[in-house]
């Protein structure tokens, strides 16, 4: 079954009009990369879809159920989990406690005032194999606030990992990082990818990242679809390097 | 980590040992039973605005009208209805968590500042209904003309009314169960969501947890043992007024908690200490007791912003 299916969504901020009637269907299994020039409005349509705002217009299938209204935390219960830009952790806590707190959620224990020690061991289990996913292990006593820019992106996909989503979706996966950790985070998704089955989404401004994963790619410009395909399809659409270099390349 | 947690549970031992004791060791250094009664009820109070305030990272200023409600609920519940000490305490607890059940429901959307405030607005409905209702709450006098009564067990009778230590026990041991119980919610899932919502509100939400719910859950918790603390402060003066539910009370549990260090456990009760302490003797001496708190709540914030506890703490570590 179709596992996002979005139509017609538009979003007008006053007289802006910064997603204008996207459509997009994501099957299970696939990746989906979403490129586009600065203000293209693919962060706009990542909150859409995630639920942080509601479209002005359209709808938004998710598993064949409308989700179109409901809050962000009830389509996270459903299976849909995503990253953010700016990567979204506890800084406080240990990098273990960021996984425990999304473990235990996903649990269905955030409303237990205790656990019993069955219970606590399965936890801490699955904690266990999500710092090793994510390759902070060796980390796991660390502040999280503290880690490099690449582990705490690696831990903020781990702990959406935790959720077990049906989609997961992430919002620039490598933005602000070095040759090496853009490797390792390409790495961890295409792992996710291939080996875990996820189906996945992303936004992503490195080419080479975009290019060597995605299935399928999505060019958004001015808040429009550009152009949908097979990466060959894009690489090779006149539209698209029309957008991406200016009108006066085409 | 090890190390760390042998050092925490070191440091709660001796927090229980001081804390049974100090009916004793509070003459020795010019205090009495009376004042260290008043150390573990203002600290319980702290301790609970700080469910919300260091374990949620919500700030309320209005946790005064429930610890008034509390105070008040007791003295009537003993004054109106003849009822015992710990049916007193209940009624007062029962009326401030409703209270605070309806109240929260109205505020929980508002973030920050604005929760602060509304918090204060709310909780000053009850300081004029408490100053004005003279007929049933003795207006700006104040409830006069009851005291608390000895308990019985039915096997035995705890005097704690004649005798000041008996009170003291009585109210370390409800001290004690309602910082065991929010000690157990803080380490639990549920408490580690609140942490979560602390830590980053929009990270909590999308990881499953409806945010406005767990801030109203962590409120109604933190009132219920606020309540608590307000009704054994009433037992303790034999009397309550309005002062029990004005916002400066909220603004001095405030300043006990980051006093003491709202990051941690044990701060707020460290806060209150130093807090009341401080109240006792200066007030003997002059008037403006309170810039004398404000004197030092502002050298410690400027100098250790995590707290006397995380100065001790940072000391400790170097």
């Amino acid at each position: 079954m179709t596992v996002l299916q979005v139509n017609g969504a538009s979003k007008r901020f006053g007289s802006l009009v910064a997603i204008d009637d996207v459509s997009l269907t994501i099957e299970p299994g696939e990746l989906r990369a979403i490129i586009g020039p600065n203000g293209a409005g693919k962060t706009t349509f990542f909150n859409l879809v995630s639920g942080l705002f509601a479209p002005t217009a359209g709808s938004i299938k998710f598993d064949g159920r409308d989700v179109t209204a409901l809050p962000p935390e009830e389509r996270v219960r459903r299976g849909m989990a995503r990253t953010f830009q700016i990567t979204e952790i506890f800084p406080e806590l240990p990098v273990a406690d960021n996984i425990r707190v999304a473990v235990e959620i996903a649990a269905g224990y955030r409303l237990k005032p205790w656990l019993g020690a069955a219970a606590r061991a399965v936890v801490a289990a699955r904690v266990d194999e999500l710092l090793d996913m994510g390759g902070l292990s060796d980390k796991s006593d660390v502040r999280a606030g503290a880690l490099s820019h690449g582990d705490q992106r690696a831990a903020e996909i781990m702990m959406s990992l935790a959720l077990r989503p049906r989609l997961l979706m992430l919002d620039e996966p490598t933005a602000g990082m070095g040759d090496q950790e853009t490797y390792d985070i390409a790495r961890l998704i295409r792992r996710l990818h291939r080996q875990e089955g996820l189906t996945i989404m992303l936004i992503e401004h490195d080419m080479r990242v975009v290019f060597n994963l995605a299935d399928r790619i999505m060019v958004l410009a001015e808040g429009r679809v550009l152009a949908e395909g097979a990466p060959q399809e894009i690489a090779d659409s006149d539209k698209v390097q029309a957008a991406y270099l200016g009108k006066a390349a085409a | 980590m090890r190390p760390a947690r042998h050092r925490a549970r070191a440091f709660d031992a001796a927090v229980c040992l001081l804390l049974l004791f100090m009916p004793f060791w509070m003459g020795a250094i010019g205090g009495y039973t009376e004042l260290a009664t008043r150390i573990i009820v203002m600290g319980l109070a702290a301790m609970s605005l700080n469910f919300l305030l260091g374990f949620t990272g919500v700030l309320s200023f209005g946790h005064a009208a429930y610890f008034g409600l509390g105070a008040y609920g007791a003295a009537m519940a003993i004054k109106y209805l003849d009822a015992g000490t710990l049916p007193a305490i209940g009624l007062g607890v029962v009326v401030a968590t409703f209270a605070a059940m309806a109240i929260g429901a109205l505020i929980v959307r508002r973030r920050g500042v604005y929760f602060a405030m509304v918090t204060i607005a709310f909780g000053q409905v009850f300081y004029f209904l408490a100053f004005r209702w003279n007929a049933v709450t003795g207006g700006d006098d104040g409830l006069t003309g009851w005291h608390r009564l000895p308990i019985n067990f039915g096997f035995a009778t705890l005097d704690i009314f004649g005798n000041d230590k008996a009170f003291y026990y009585f109210a370390l041991a409800v001290f004690a169960v309602s910082v065991a119980a929010m000690a157990k919610l803080i380490d639990s899932p549920f408490g580690r969501s609140l942490t979560a919502i602390r830590e980053n509100e929009r990270r909590a939400r999308f990881l499953g947890v409806p945010v406005e719910f767990h801030i109203w859950l962590s409120f109604v918790i933190s009132c219920l043992f606020v309540s608590v603390a307000g009704a054994l402060y009433a037992l303790l003066n034999n009397f309550t007024d309005p002062r029990a539910l004005r916002f400066d009370l909220s603004g001095n549990l405030v300043i006990m908690a980051v006093l003491g260090g709202m990051r941690f456990f044990w701060g707020p009760l460290i806060g209150a200490a130093i807090f009341v302490a401080l109240q006792d003797y200066v007030s003997s001496h002059t008037e403006n007791w309170m810039s004398v708190i404000g004197l030092v709540f502002v050298l410690v914030v400027r100098f250790f912003p995590r707290g006397v506890l995380g100065m001790l703490r940072g000391g400790a570590k170097a």
